[in-house]
């Protein structure tokens, strides 16, 4: 009974070890035809006409379908559940080909081709003439009177707005002698580069289209497509195969109603759509960049009195998750560090970029930045202790938030503080840094971490799971919950055997390829949802499976089933322990028995309404090269408490991967855009400094194990937490090393050059000599 | 048209083959398309990732940048080539495995492949040493810590000679 909680290996090893597991390429027959799509030039128009004849006269083209001939039926992207409600369904605002173009890298047109160099030929020659419109890049001014409308129905520009509002902050901020902290914080966009692009097949079977894909969210991705294409659900079979990662990008419909689309066009014909390294940064999914204004009010003990957070949350041009993102960091808000007086507004804005969606942390790595970047601002210039000032202030045991039932069970942020500053020697560190001097200096930062497991009750939270035993007593488990490589399967296998009373969570066979016309129906992988809501329903049905196999022991070893427990794989007789028989031949038995013939199986649904509070902390240690502009992160650790640890070895490099996507975004990535075109200009992996193995120091992943007790395993949020408080630590150490605050990432030499010279710590000689 | 397809003949993971190919082929689109060699990935295909690494003659390239028509007459080694005939796993994969440095996999073939050249040069390299020369592939899942364990793991195995039989 004890598979949950060790380090066993994951499922997939082997395959993976060797280069034999399938993804998406892997599956597709060569006789696929190719599809290359013709992407707008412009950043906002509309399409006036497309010439295609030049270009579908070339050898080996089927055919071109243009921007004119898709089926005028928006739809939405978002990997969210389904509304029944009107009023919380997703925004529809794209069609699979788009006349009114809306972003430098927009959809216009698709060349179906016999391979992909004539495909690739027949889209360069394909010629688009638009009428231009003004665009838009900046979150700001894309709200102000009198700039270009991107979407019609959304004036200003603006997706949605939302507030809280707590106490009476205008009232509170009255109060004589407090000392008032008022900060604007910027984080850039961002790209998910998962290593395998996104790529998607698809062909017709017995009147109904089948479609392969590589995403994180099979059942959803199943009712976009048929919605986008107006058919019935039941018509679109969609097969999620082993993926090369996901990161929120793949939490998202992306090319798969286009490519059923067209495969339908052409009679249920193969075809396939590989996207580019390149079409993956422009016209897939980004991090939304979200400028933020915070302002604290506090006595000079250090006590707050009221707070304000104004954030602006680039959209880009579609709505994909929309204001989804920028509500879960107004949410953080409040909760983290309590305050009777809070005010809060978020705005989701489109502008003429590309389409911001999911990526993980899904709007807390923003916040994250912006609030305890601010947290070691307020200790600036109150001057207080950043360690002390986090834990005189930070939510405390007990706390509940009303809206999700969440409870604080455990003085968890203190615990995790507590390894975290002992591990980095923070203490000593931070102090003896401030008094440096000298081109090199080193700094220590901070930062602690907030995040909330799934969605409810913002949407549906529930998980289905299918149970079915083997003749030799090991079994079958299929969830909808995806394995994008985080090592779900293997956590589930883990769960589901002790649940049952297998001896080795190999003989839960997880049928990790999920295909919508058999997997049970469920969500998939976001929200760092799977370990917790799976957890539910392979309890359930474990428990509906374990019954089935008792009664049936209860008949053949005549022992009222209330003694009987399966144990180790061994039906055993509880009162003295003794094994009765093998599970193997139980399962034997109920299989060809000709007196009782049973196929023993389990299948239920689970529905969760509850959530968890997962937390953690980042401490980072950098050197700074004042003259070179340079910041180099030379030690970190993020200590994490997500509960009971599934697979401990999987949950360490869990937190290695968000380490390193928390380094890149504060140290290097961002992809940037011509103001005059709005054009990308850093859409590919040399010129989007992705962080490499050079960039990183050892990366130190610790846990503080509380057992979650909502979770019926104790298990609780880890896939996105470890990303959100490393930008702001390593901030917060450059801050220590040069006592100069930087408010916007990436922390690259460009913007550490123009804040050190603004805070005359070297001399920029080109412009005085001006 | 005629003149668009080569022969090209080469060993391929120890046995000598021949395939014609589209005289504009990569290498990794022979090996993947004509060899059905799952394990060359395709994450770029312009030599930034390192997902489609492959020795040539026992040195590592992007098979991405690298003409299918180029490898006539040499030897080209995979990932398929490293497990031994009954599928065991050589050290190299098994410390992998053990370190956890495998997630979604994609970027997995392409480590390994650049750490089959450093374990074969049969010198003991640093940490640093060991990170500049994995720091032509990318990977976002594993933050790079467990690949490093995983090919440091296997270095010293190897130096030490042969590795003790396994319980």
């Amino acid at each position: 009974m004890g598979n949950v909680g060790q380090s066993v290996t994951r499922l997939d090893a082997y395959d993976k070890a060797t280069g034999r597991a399938k993804y998406t390429d892997d599956l597709c027959d060569k006789s696929a035809l190719v599809l290359k799509i013709v992407h707008s030039t412009i950043a906002h128009g509309l399409v006036k006409s497309v010439e295609t004849s030049e270009a579908a006269a070339g050898r080996g083209v089927v055919r071109i379908f243009t921007c004119f001939e898709v089926p005028d039926i928006p739809f939405p992207t978002a990997g969210h559940p389904w509304s029944t409600d009107p009023h919380h369904q997703d925004i529809a605002d794209r069609l699979m080909l788009n006349r009114h173009v809306r972003y430098y890298g927009d959809d216009v047109a698709v060349v179906v081709a016999e391979d992909e160099v004539a495909a690739a030929r027949a889209a360069r020659l394909v010629k688009v003439e638009y009428e231009e419109l003004p665009f838009v890049l900046d979150v700001q001014e894309a709200m102000k009177d009198g700039t270009p409308r991107i979407h019609e129905e959304f004036p200003g520009n603006v997706l949605a707005h939302t507030s809280i509002n707590k106490g009476d902050y205008d009232g509170a901020i009255r109060e004589p002698g407090l000392i008032c902290v008022d900060r604007w914080y910027e984080t850039p966009v961002v790209q998910h580069c998962h290593i395998e692009n996104h790529i998607v097949f698809a062909y017709g079977e017995n009147g109904r289209l089948v479609i392969v894909s590589s995403t994180q969210i099979p059942h959803i991705v199943r009712r976009t497509v048929g919605q986008a294409l107006g058919l019935p659900w039941g018509k679109i079979r969609l097969i999620k195969p082993y993926i090369g990662g996901g990161f929120g990008n793949k939490q998202d419909t992306l090319y798969e109603p286009l490519t059923a689309f067209v495969s339908q066009q052409l009679g249920g014909r193969l075809v396939k759509m590989d996207v580019s390294r390149e079409e993956t940064f422009v016209s897939n999914r980004v991090r939304h960049s979200i400028r933020s204004h915070l302002v604290s009010w506090l006595r000079p003990d250090g006590t707050y009195v009221a707070r304000k957070l104004e954030c602006f949350s680039d959209q880009g041009a579609y709505a994909s998750h929309g204001h989804s993102i920028a509500a879960k960091g107004l949410g953080a808000f409040p909760q983290m560090y309590p305050c009777p007086h809070v005010r809060g507004d978020a705005y989701t804005v489109y502008t003429n970029k590309p389409v911001a969606g999911a990526m993980r942390g899904y709007g807390i790595p923003q916040a994250m930045f912006a609030v305890e970047s601010h947290t070691d601002d307020i200790c600036l210039a109150l001057g207080l202790d950043p360690e002390a000032f986090r834990r005189r202030n930070i939510m405390p045991v007990g706390y509940r938030d009303n809206f999700s039932k969440n409870e604080n069970y455990f003085d968890s942020f203190n615990q995790c503080a507590d390894r975290a500053v002992a591990y980095m020697d923070y203490r000593r560190k931070a102090a003896a840094y401030k008094k440096q001097a000298g081109p090199v200096r080193r700094g220590i930062g901070l930062s602690y971490l907030w995040y909330n497991t799934g969605v409810w009750p913002i949407s549906l939270e529930h998980s289905s799971c299918r149970m079915v035993l083997n003749q030799d007593g090991s079994m079958q488990l299929q969830v909808a919950e995806t394995e994008i490589g985080q090592g779900a399967d293997t956590a589930y296998a883990q769960m589901a055997a002790d649940v049952v009373g297998l001896r080795d969570y190999r003989d839960v066979h997880v049928i990790s390829c999920q295909d919508t016309d058999v997997t049970p129906f469920g969500l998939g992988a976001y929200a760092s949802r799977q370990t917790y809501v799976c957890g539910f329903s392979i309890r359930q049905t474990g428990q509906i499976l374990k019954d089935k196999i008792l009664r049936y022991a209860g008949e053949l070893t005549r022992t009222p089933v209330s003694s009987l427990n399966v144990v180790d794989s061994n039906i055993v007789r509880q009162t003295d322990g003794r094994i009765l028989m093998p599970l193997g031949d139980l399962a034997l038995e109920a299989f060809y028995s000709l007196e009782h013939s049973e196929h023993l199986t389990a299948e239920s649904t689970c529905q969760i309404k509850s959530n968890a509070y997962s937390f953690g902390c980042c401490i980072a240690e950098v050197e700074v090269d004042i003259p070179l502009c340079r910041a180099r992160l030379i030690k970190i650790v993020n200590v994490h408490d997500c509960g009971r640890l599934i697979n401990p070895a999987l949950a360490e490099a869990q937190v290695h991967g968000g380490m390193s996507m928390g380094i890149g975004f504060a140290l290097s990535e961002q992809l940037l855009f011509d103001p005059r075109t709005g054009r990308p200009l850093n859409g590919n992996l040399l010129d989007y400094k992705l962080s490499t193995f050079m960039d990183h120091p050892h990366l130190e992943a610790q846990f503080v194990e509380n057992y979650e007790p909502t979770s019926p395993f104790g298990t609780k949020a880890l896939g996105e937490p470890p990303a959100t408080p490393v930008a702001p630590a390593i901030r917060n150490a450059i801050l220590n090393a040069t006592g100069v605050a930087i408010d916007r990432l990436p922390l690259n030499p460009h913007i550490l050059f123009q804040r050190f010279t603004e805070e005359g710590l070297i001399r920029d000689s080109w412009r005085e000599e001006k | 048209m005629k003149d668009q397809f080569r022969m090209v003949e080469f060993n391929l993971n120890g046995r000598d083959v021949a395939h014609v190919v589209d005289a504009r082929s990569s290498l990794t689109d022979m090996l993947r398309n004509d060899y059905r060699l799952t394990s060359v990935k395709k994450g770029c295909e312009v030599g930034e990732c390192g997902a489609c690494n492959v020795l040539i003659d026992g040195e590592c390239f992007n098979s991405c940048l690298y003409l299918a028509v180029w490898v006539r007459g040499k030897k080209v080694r995979t990932l398929e080539s490293l497990a031994g005939p009954g599928g065991e796993l050589s050290d190299l994969q098994q410390a992998f495995i053990d370190e956890t440095a495998i997630q979604c996999g994609f970027c997995t073939p392409g480590f390994m492949m650049t750490a089959v050249e450093i374990l074969e040069s049969g010198r003991e390299y640093s940490d640093d040493e060991l990170r500049k020369l994995l720091s032509g592939h990318l990977c976002r899942c594993t933050g790079y810590e467990n690949i490093l364990r995983a090919v440091r793991k296997a270095m010293h195995r190897r130096l030490e000679g042969p590795a003790p039989a396994r319980p």
